[in-house]
């Protein structure tokens, strides 16, 4: 058994929150340069270059990318021989969060209740999803969600005949009804299978993986690139403004469903969809 | 690139075109989802407004907190639809333009026409950059409401798109 102690997780969370926040994630950036050489669009390039230099400003002054610096989403894979001590779990993440925030000055945008909208002043709580897994190891992911792409999100419980045509036209619709609100080009996870809530927790885990990775299932992949190519054919671009830019990645991830269904879950991340992670 | 100085009166909005670009200096306010609904409260009530509307350019934007040097450090748009069912009881006291992001209802877009308003564009996600152009920054009102209150800036060569003019014109189809 190891021990690790909670400490050391708030104070990782902590600086991940600043990292995430400040640091726009190679993947992306990469993805912004591929795309600007490939854009004709006059008006699309200049914002393009306007969205690097952003980055470069944001690094540089250990400035947030952008002002909505969201709602803490907090992964963390434990391994099953990995014993935490020190004291409680969800406190400490908490505490890492506040502190992260304040020292970072990041923007505080959590409401203690949808109804009574009081601001916690804290950025907390955050929302903490736990993995058991093998090995004696703690992976900790940070994902800041901004709500102006967040809002844009969708679901849909398909029919178990429906299939890739459907899943398509379903994340068309939801981009065209994104447009130019959700601060385009999108990067989109898509979860699929499931239940309801898996579908959607599916998504999200879509916009922590790396935009340039390869799915390691095929039918994923193929699904994936047909997807991509079909959005950046609506013509919606940087800022709503048109260009071939509307999307600068796609991640699909899966899992076993019922056979009476097919949940389709799409989770819209914007031009600067953040996350970091460490492993202890 | 034009460049245009606050107050934004009647003579300069109608110059402005749909699509347009421009850098706007001078003073601006910022306000949210919870300043408007207190804004349009205030007017429905009769009472006393922080700022004068006449001719104002509103901002929508939650900045981050101010930092050592006492400017926020991301200070980007926030999704313009979220004021659409606001915007109307603003504009018709006189509110000469608004800087946001995305779509309007079209029921705001005939009420920038009708008074000779502008709607601005400016660049989503896009907050450290924008952050540089404001030369000074407080709080006006509102100060509970922390990110959500309403923050007088004076900015200096602020990017704008002109998103729907004044003739109604929007940059969406």
């Amino acid at each position: 058994m190891r021990k690790i102690n909670v400490d050391k997780i708030k104070n990782i969370v902590s600086e991940l929150c600043i990292e995430a926040n400040i640091s726009l994630r190679r993947d992306i950036y990469k993805a912004i340069v591929k795309a600007l050489k490939k854009e004709t669009n006059k008006r699309a390039r200049r914002i393009l270059g306007i969205l690097l230099e952003n980055a470069r400003i944001a690094r540089r002054e250990s400035r947030a990318l952008c002002q909505d610096t969201g709602i803490v989403c907090v992964y963390l894979q434990i391994g099953q021989d990995v014993k935490l001590v020190g004291g409680d779990l969800r406190k400490s993440i908490d505490s890492g969060v506040e502190e992260g925030y304040k020292k970072g000055a990041l923007r505080k945008s959590v409401v203690a209740s949808p109804l009574v909208r009081v601001n916690t002043g804290t950025n907390t709580p955050s929302i903490i999803y736990t993995e058991i897994v093998k090995g004696d190891k703690l992976k900790i992911t940070v994902m800041p969600k901004g709500f102006g792409s967040e809002n844009k999100s969708k679901l849909v419980m398909l029919n178990p005949t429906q299939g890739e045509k459907d899943i398509t036209s379903f994340i068309l619709e939801a981009v065209k009804e994104a447009g130019p609100d959700g601060c385009p080009p999108y990067i989109l996870g898509i979860g699929l299978g499931g239940t309801f809530d898996k579908a959607s927790y599916l998504a999200k885990k879509g916009l922590i993986s790396p935009i340039d990775r390869q799915n390691a299932k095929k039918h994923l992949r193929k699904l994936e690139s047909s997807i991509l190519k079909e959005v950046n054919k609506l013509g919606i671009g940087p800022m709503g403004l048109g260009g071939k830019t509307t999307c600068l990645g796609v991640n699909i991830l899966e899992y076993p469903t019922h056979i009476a269904g097919l949940p389709v879950a799409v989770n819209v991340g914007c031009h600067i969809t953040r996350s970091a992670s460490r492993m202890i | 690139m034009k460049k245009i100085k606050t107050p934004l009166t009647e003579p300069v909005r109608t110059k402005l075109k749909c699509g347009q670009e421009v850098l706007l200096s001078g003073t601006i306010y910022t306000a949210r989802d919870e300043a408007h609904k207190k804004l349009t409260g205030l007017i429905k009530r009769k009472e006393k407004l922080p700022f004068n509307l006449k001719d104002a350019v509103i901002y929508y934007s939650g900045p981050t907190p101010v930092r050592q040097d006492g400017l926020f450090g991301s200070c980007g748009p926030t999704t313009s639809s979220r004021m659409d069912e606001f915007t109307p009881i603003l504009l018709n006291k006189g509110l000469g333009a608004m800087i946001g992001k995305g779509r309007r209802l079209n029921g705001v877009r005939n009420l920038i026409k009708k008074q000779k308003a502008v709607y601005f564009l400016t660049i989503g996600g896009a907050g450290a950059y924008l952050a540089k152009r404001i030369k000074s920054s407080g709080v006006l009102a509102f100060k509970k409401l922390g990110p959500e209150a309403i923050y007088k800036l004076e900015v200096k060569d602020f990017p704008l798109i002109v998103g729907i003019d004044s003739n109604g014109r929007s940059v969406y189809k």
